[in-house]
């Protein structure tokens, strides 16, 4: 019989206040695909840091080929031939993909000079080999976020992994990044390679695991195949109910003009122009969706108009205000409330207690301040209420943010913004990371804060997500809308041709 | 850029967090009382000899005490001005030329102007916050409005803040005590003095009510107002800042006022304390021990007051230990450097003690801005 090539037995963690794994027991066969699903929380990156030896467990044991291995840091796990993509990124944005692979080379001493085109020829036959295209000679900073991806396993494949643990690696990719992941996952496993794919999406798992097991609460509550069930199989053991997976909605009865963006010209980081001309409107009691591939200037068009980027030209009117150049404290302050694209960034302050984090855009207002000084209880009640509503699984609100698990911390911004009482919601990719539970609530949520007369700017990767939610879709191509579409008649060929610059007219020709 | 990862996250809760800081600073201290004992040792002297004759300079008779009160003082008011600094993510070195600003306007206001007793001392200290704010402020505002970074930009303040005052006390320079030979000031009046407690020299004037007032507000600050939450936010996540409505600028340019503010109270106290003049080599280096200061107190006001007690002990005692044991007081200054090293670089010390990885919670922002954005 076979040995798998990596079993845990009994794995524990303990981190204060919570139980994060409870003796897992579980194994990977050479070249299978093995998906890991679990709610927000449930440890499943936890389980993953255990086994490439980021931390350590409290009890149970690692094996490789039948043999047991002690894993105390993630040199320990490299050679063992095991190999982590992280949900994000560890490559230096400045160095080339070369030079970034060399960094972690120590053992290439020895020489005095480092030979950067060996390593150059090297990962082109690995990228030859599993079909990974990336450009040895690029700077990081300068490739799509699937390249960085890309580069990220060959990075791991360079130093010998056997065993790939994948976190979340399809949370940032377009639909068509993801698909090419796919390909490289499949050219792998056919070589021999064994993969531990983590995803909240249940499509993707469908698709690609050989099988397939769920975290619940830190245990292992089943292990199960492709062929044996079904996405609302999984979504129900995931959650421990029926989840809804399309949401449900009366059609829109949109009121008076909220938004109103006329020509809007944006730079990027680099000063190049990203958003060209941008004209939308979006009114009270609607949701008007923005589609695209990631890098079509969603982000600096999310960024104009909550203030935190120049824009330099065209105008942007907020309820009757002209807020084209206003601060970001006028934009919140007539009412907009803002999920950021990138949530370290803007999103979070990572060692904040979760309670500060909560309150990081009204931490002035009352009744957090009253008279030049915060209140810590008022504070404290409103992370209370929170947390309890929007399912955030935290020990205690005065535990810092960088403890929760990823898709905690997205919930901490959602129920943040998503609180406020405001005119604007501006939602870029809401959802990502969340669970499918917590994705049908925060979907409800939108739809419930819709019909109650917000108008909501909806930017999401996810076209399911744009479809479900949206009453009007506007499709973004390289800075511009280049059309926009009701969303009753939209269909996913018709969008994603958009999406690819195809406009319809052109397209009949 | 984005390296942060689950791995990253602070393991240990807010509790765990804190004595985990408290013990790497108590390690720390012992480490290098071991390794100074040590140097003590391999150059002939009794280590714990040395250690006691310290201890007796610095607790042995009430004089000795007041004179470890009173060297403790300025170490505090450095240390916090240094500490807020780094809890609004800057590097403020400047620390060291806004102490002397403030102390050169104390001066001034303590003899140019005639007010009654009392509140000619208060009017001459707030000229010396003053004095210290506006000083941290250029860098503050360079920093704001171009990016300059302010080690940089402070380290060009300290310069041109310590020529300028060694010029003024030179022969005929403007704040020179006339007709002496030494490079002295005048003398600050005697309304503008702070009073004493005790008739001990040196005296125990007040200013150690005021800084224990200042660690308080310091503490209240930061923690406790909307002020503090902006500085700590900034300090810890510009960007973040800037998308909570913070107006980032602005805050980087009060934290260093506040930061300098300090630094200058710091100073004035100083002079109206304890010389009631200025001198070429008062206080000299202060502005940057108070930089191991802050470290060895994680930036937080209390730890601060206590790292600033174990300087303030190890200054006021030496000259005893050099007196008494022969063990020569250069010791000392070793002892605050690897206090300085093993506290800035924890890692140092890491290995030794199994201690767990550094969490991404509390990194406190001493190099959050390194990278230039801000
Ligand atoms: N370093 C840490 N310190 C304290 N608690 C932690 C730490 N890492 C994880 N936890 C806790 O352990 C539990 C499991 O977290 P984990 O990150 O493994 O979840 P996950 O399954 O990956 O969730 P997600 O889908 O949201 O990424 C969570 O309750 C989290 O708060
Ligand atoms: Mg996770």
């Amino acid at each position: 019989m076979d040995e798998p090539v990596l079993r845990v037995r009994g794995i524990t963690k303990r981190f204060p206040g919570v139980l994060a794994n409870d003796h897992i027991d579980l194994e990977l066969r050479r070249g299978e695909v093995l998906a890991m699903l679990g709610e927000n929380g449930a440890g499943k990156s936890t389980l993953m840091n255990i086994i490439y030896g980021l931390y350590t467990q409290d009890e149970g044991e690692i094996y490789i080929n039948g043999r047991q291995v002690e894993i105390r840091n993630p040199e320990d796990a490299i050679r063992c031939g095991i190999g982590m993509v992280h949900q994000h990124f560890m490559l230096v944005p400045v160095l080339t993909v070369a030079e970034n692979l060399m960094l972690g080379m120590e053992h290439v001493r020895g020489y005095f000079f480092l030979d950067k085109e060996r390593t150059i020829r090297e990962i082109e036959a690995l990228s030859k080999q599993y079909g990974l295209e990336v450009d040895p000679r690029a700077t990081v900073e300068d490739l799509p976020v699937g390249a960085q991806q890309r580069a990220e396993i060959i990075k791991v494949l360079y130093r010998g992994a056997e065993i790939l643990i994948l976190d979340e690696p399809t949370a940032v990719l377009t639909p068509q990044e993801a698909d090419d992941l796919f390909m490289v996952v499949r050219s792998l496993t056919e070589q021999g390679k064994s993969i531990i794919f983590i995803t909240h999406k249940l499509r993707e798992v469908m698709e690609i695991a050989d099988r397939i097991v769920v975290l619940r609460g830190g245990k292992l509550v089943g292990t199960t195949t492709p062929a044996e069930t079904s996405r609302a199989e999984l979504a129900n053991m995931m959650v421990g109910r029926e989840v809804l997976l399309q949401v449900e909605k009366e059609p829109a009865a949109p009121g008076e003009m909220v938004l109103a963006v006329r020509d809007l010209r944006v730079l990027d980081d680099r000063e190049h122009p990203a958003v060209n001309g941008v004209t939308l409107e979006v009114r009270a009691g609607e949701v008007l969706g923005v589609a695209g591939v990631q890098g079509n200037g969603q982000r600096e068009l999310v960024e104009a108009l909550t203030g935190l980027r120049k824009v330099t030209g065209g105008q942007v009117q907020l309820l009757g205000h002209d807020t084209t150049h206003a601060a970001p404290r006028q934009v919140i302050e007539i009412g907009t409330a803002h999920v950021p694209e990138d949530r370290h960034k803007h999103g979070l302050v990572l060692a904040y207690p979760v309670e500060d984090d909560l309150v990081l855009c009204t931490y002035y207002l009352p009744p957090f301040t009253r008279s030049f000084n915060l209140q810590p209880y008022a504070i404290e009640t409103n992370a209370v209420n929170l947390v309890d509503a929007f399912d955030i699984r935290t020990p205690t609100v005065a535990t810092p943010a960088s403890s929760l698990s990823g898709g905690n911390q997205q919930k901490v911004i959602v129920a943040r913004e998503f609180s406020r009482n405001v005119k604007l919601l501006i939602a870029a990719q809401p959802t990502r990371g969340i669970d499918v539970g917590s994705i049908e609530f925060i979907h409800k949520n939108i739809i419930a804060q819709r019909d109650a007369g917000v108008a909501v700017l909806l930017v999401s990767a996810e076209l399911d997500e744009i479809m479900a939610l949206s009453d009007r879709i506007a499709v973004i191509y390289k800075g511009e809308i280049i059309d926009t579409v009701p969303a009753e008649t939209a269909t996913r060929e018709q969008l994603g041709l958009l999406m690819a610059g195809v406009h319809e007219a052109e397209a009949g020709d | 850029m984005t390296t942060e990862t689950d791995a990253s996250r602070g393991a240990e809760s807010k509790l765990g967090l804190f004595s985990r800081r408290v013990f790497i600073s108590i390690l720390s201290i012992v480490l290098s009382l071991v390794i100074g004992g040590a140097i003590i040792a391999l150059s002939g002297g009794d280590p714990i000899d040395g250690y006691l004759g310290l201890w007796r300079g610095a607790f042995g008779k009430e004089k000795a005490v007041v004179e470890t009160i009173v060297k403790t003082t300025p170490f505090i008011f450095a240390g916090l001005a240094v500490a807020v600094g780094f809890r609004g993510g800057l590097f403020n070195i400047g620390v060291e030329g806004q102490l002397f600003v403030g102390s050169i306007c104390a001066l001034i206001a303590g003899y140019a102007v005639e007010l009654p007793p009392g509140i000619h001392a208060a009017f001459a200290l707030l000229m010396g916050a003053l004095g210290g704010a506006v000083w941290a402020a250029i860098p503050g505002y360079l920093k704001a409005r171009t990016g300059a970074h302010e080690v940089i930009t402070t380290i060009m303040t300290n310069y041109i803040a310590l020529r300028v005052i060694n010029w003024s006390i030179s022969q005929n320079g403007p704040l020179r005590l006339p007709g002496s030979a030494l490079p002295e000031t005048r003398r600050v009046l005697d309304s503008a003095r702070l009073p004493s407690l005790t008739d001990t020299t040196p005296p125990l004037h007040i200013g150690v009510v005021i800084v224990i007032v200042a660690v308080f507000f310091v503490y209240w600050l930061l923690w406790r107002t909307p002020l503090g939450f902006e500085i700590r936010t900034v300090g810890l996540n510009p960007s973040a800042a800037r998308y909570a409505g913070i107006k980032v600028e602005r805050t980087i340019v009060l934290t260093m006022v506040i930061s300098g503010a300090l630094a200058g109270l710091g100073g004035a106290v100083q002079v109206l304390g304890l010389l009631g003049y200025f001198t070429t080599g008062f206080n000299v280096g202060l502005g940057f021990d108070s930089i191991a200061v802050a470290m060895l107190g994680s930036n937080h006001p209390f730890g601060v007051a206590a790292g600033a007690l174990l300087f303030g002990v190890m200054d006021a005692g030496m000259k005893t230990m050099q007196l008494r044991t022969q063990v020569p007081r250069d010791i000392v200054v070793i002892i605050q450097g690897l206090i300085l090293l093993f506290v800035a670089a924890p890692l140092l010390i890491q290995p030794l003690f199994r201690l767990r990885q550094v969490g991404e919670g509390e990194q406190v922002s001493i190099s959050a801005t390194w990278g230039g954005e801000g």
